[in-house]
């Protein structure tokens, strides 16, 4: 029964108590300030770098997710070690063979393109020529790299397997080769070789900062042609696509088990393929940058220790300061939890002020990160878990250190503490 | 009884020694009585108006207040017993340096579980009751010592105590400051306000209706006033007066 009013009485007691610890941070601004500054400057840097890394993350994130979060790049790869160490490119490279029926025997991989390309091809049409590279795919090509067909269309599944010369070019080569906007119909010069383009594709999606370099002109074609016209000379890999990012690693070791298979290779015997999934990049940096987090969450926290030690010395000096006042509020009729209460609550008031004006300051810093030009930390802002946990970090910090200058007041001898001068 | 005290004694050690400062105290005090207790510097004055106050707890003995064995009482229950039924007032005031008269006179309240309105008005009351009622805003450095003083007395009555203590409360007064605050607590007693005071001098104590002469932690003499005056007068004469007054 008792612990329940006490339960019930508790807000009001609380409120009183922060609003008379407010009333003496108040009388003592200056002397209050200045013991928050280990505070101010344990949540300012806390927040500051957690700020700064959540836009980090943000960025190389939507980097990551514009190639594609599910995505597996499956190429050919000569093994570090056993004897396949020195095999031709010939029995390297996939061929078309090897890859049929990939998504029938990986449940958890949605679809696929082989893809092949060279870079450094001759493209004319009408005494304009310009270098490009070109590419050979499949049609769900498309989807995967998030590419559709704007003009014209997609190549057909004749266009596919009987291997006709036909093309699909960006707009930007388009206009390089100053052709119409309906350029469909036209016959483009490429490599000795005329391909009929019957299609504009978008252009490629910015990789931020995984992009790089001066963009090359883009030439498409299907890969049957590509594979006829060039046979397995130039690079060619397969990029798939997991049914969800979550499954990545299954689909991996499926299309791993797969290839294996194809490639006949025994127990024991190294890849000789590689695959990259970008989840795994993903899942690297995110354990990275809680690594980061940690680190700085552990250096902050020990200045927000010592700067607790500087809350307990200014509460001790508070508490013999107010001695008297102490011994008079027993005098009439002030528990010994009451007073424990108010000056608990006056320590972390002192810290929540503190953390309040640290977190103002790292806002600040913050907002000065994302001006840095080329720092790339425009998105950087302080997530809502940061600023609860700094603030909550500082409140008990002012109820640890807090608590040994609250209990010698709330043990004071009321009479004696009368007495004191 | 209000009041009853048995055999009660405190004694302090220092060091080696064993001061007694009460020693063996016994007395009664009832509803609506106005005590002066007199005494030498050092007889126990203060360690008894404490030990009345519920702030401290007698060594030995036994101390009834309405009916309750108090001194056995834990912290938080003696607490709660100052909270609602004891009044003090001292001889320094003892008012918060930061607070208003009427944040000074609310303090006690504020450790009662009282509404916020409440606590106002009672703590308007008390002002008014002392006739400061123009005076709920000063701060203490901006009143006379007598205001203090009637700031402190507000303070002590906000709670509508059985029993109002003050341990030389015209200590730190001139006599004609002194005259207005007697002249308050006579009006209290009227009222029917059961007072217990300590004091050095016969003109203070004469507005009381029985004094408690003290020596050595005992009861010296314990008379009505009229009856003390009378036996001061025939007897002994003026000589021990001298003695008494502080050194
Ligand atoms: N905390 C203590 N420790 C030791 N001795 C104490 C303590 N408090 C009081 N005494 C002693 O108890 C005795 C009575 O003290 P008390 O304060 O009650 O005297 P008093 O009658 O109020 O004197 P005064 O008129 O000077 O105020 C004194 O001898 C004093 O030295
Ligand atoms: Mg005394």
């Amino acid at each position: 029964m008792r612990l329940v009013a006490l339960l019930l009485s508790l807000p009001r007691l609380l409120l009183r108590s922060a609003l008379l610890a407010l009333a003496q941070v108040w009388a003592n601004k200056g002397r209050s300030i200045l013991t928050t500054i280990g505070i101010v400057i344990g949540v300012a840097a806390v927040t500051t770098v957690i700020a700064a890394l959540s836009g980090l993350r943000a960025n190389v994130l939507r980097d990551f997710e514009s190639i594609g979060a599910g995505k597996l790049f499956i190429f050919p790869h000569w093994p570090d070690q056993g004897t396949q160490r020195h095999a031709s490119w010939r029995s390297i490279r996939f061929t078309p063979e090897q890859t049929e029926g990939l998504t029938e025997h990986c449940p958890s991989v949605e679809c696929f393109t082989r893809q092949a390309d060279r870079s450094g091809i001759a493209v004319e049409f009408d005494k304009q020529t310009t270098d490009a590279v070109i590419r050979g795919i499949e049609p769900e090509w498309h989807r995967i790299e998030n590419r559709s067909v704007v003009l014209g269309r997609p190549f057909s599944l004749i266009d596919n397997e009987q291997a006709q010369p036909v093309c699909l070019v960006t707009e930007s080569l388009r206009d390089r080769l100053r052709l119409d906007r309906q350029c469909m119909g036209q016959r483009v010069l490429v490599d000795g070789r005329y391909y009929l383009i019957v299609g504009v594709v978008e252009p490629p999606t910015d990789f931020g900062m995984f992009g790089g370099g001066p963009k090359e002109e883009e030439i498409l074609i299907p890969f049957s042609t590509y594979w006829k016209t060039y046979g397995g000379r130039g690079w060619s890999y397969i990029i798939a696509v997991s049914k969800s990012p979550t499954v990545s690693d299954e689909a991996r070791a499926e299309v791993s088990f797969f290839l294996r298979q194809r490639r006949h290779l025994k127990p024991g015997e190294s890849d000789t393929f590689q695959i990259e999934v970008v989840q795994q990049y993903i899942d690297k940096f995110n354990q990275l940058s809680t690594m980061v987090t940690l680190v700085a969450g552990g250096i902050v926290g020990i200045s927000l220790i010592v700067g607790g030690v500087g809350i307990m010395n200014i509460m001790l000096v508070s508490v013999s300061e107010r001695t008297r006042e102490i011994g008079l509020r027993k005098a009439v009729g002030a528990g010994a939890g009451a007073i424990l209460m108010q000056f608990l609550v006056e320590a972390v008031v002192l810290c929540l002020i503190g953390g309040l004006i640290g977190l103002a300051l790292g806002q600040a810093f913050t907002a000065a990160l994302g001006k840095i030009l080329g720092a790339k930390l425009e998105h950087a802002f302080i997530p809502g878990w940061a600023i609860t946990l700094s603030l909550g970090f500082a409140a008990g910090v002012g109820v640890l250190f807090g608590m040994f200058p609250a209990v010698k007041a709330a043990r004071l001898d009321p009479i004696e503490a009368l007495r004191h001068e | 009884m209000m009041i009853q005290l048995d055999n009660l004694s405190k004694v302090y050690r220092v060091g080696v020694e064993r001061i007694a400062a009460l020693d063996g105290v016994s007395l009664g005090i009832g509803q609506n009585e106005y005590v002066a207790v007199m005494g030498p510097s050092g007889s126990g004055k203060s360690t008894l108006m404490n030990i009345l106050g519920c702030l401290d707890r007698p060594s030995e003995g036994q101390y009834h207040l309405d009916g309750k064995l108090v001194h056995r009482l834990g912290g938080h229950a003696l607490a709660r017993i100052r909270n609602e039924r004891i009044g003090f007032v001292f001889q320094s005031f003892e008012l918060l340096p930061r607070l208003s008269a009427l944040h000074n006179v609310e303090l006690p309240l504020l450790y009662s579980g009282l509404g916020w309105l409440a606590r106002r008005r009672r703590a308007r009351g008390a002002l008014e009751r002392v006739g400061l009622a123009d005076r709920i805003k000063h701060r203490p450095n901006q009143l006379s010592g007598g205001e203090k003083q009637r700031v402190a007395i507000a303070r002590a009555l906000v709670v509508q105590p059985r029993l109002l203590l003050a341990d030389e409360p015209t200590g730190n007064l001139d006599s004609r400051t002194s005259e207005e605050i007697l002249a308050l607590f006579d009006r209290l007693h009227a009222e029917g306000q059961t007072i217990v005071m300590v004091t050095h001098e016969e003109e203070v104590a004469a507005h009381a209706t029985r004094i408690i002469r003290m020596r050595d932690g005992r009861v010296a003499s314990d008379l009505a006033a009229a009856e003390d005056r009378a036996r001061r007068a025939s007897a002994e004469g003026p000589t021990d007066k001298a003695k008494e007054g502080r050194p």
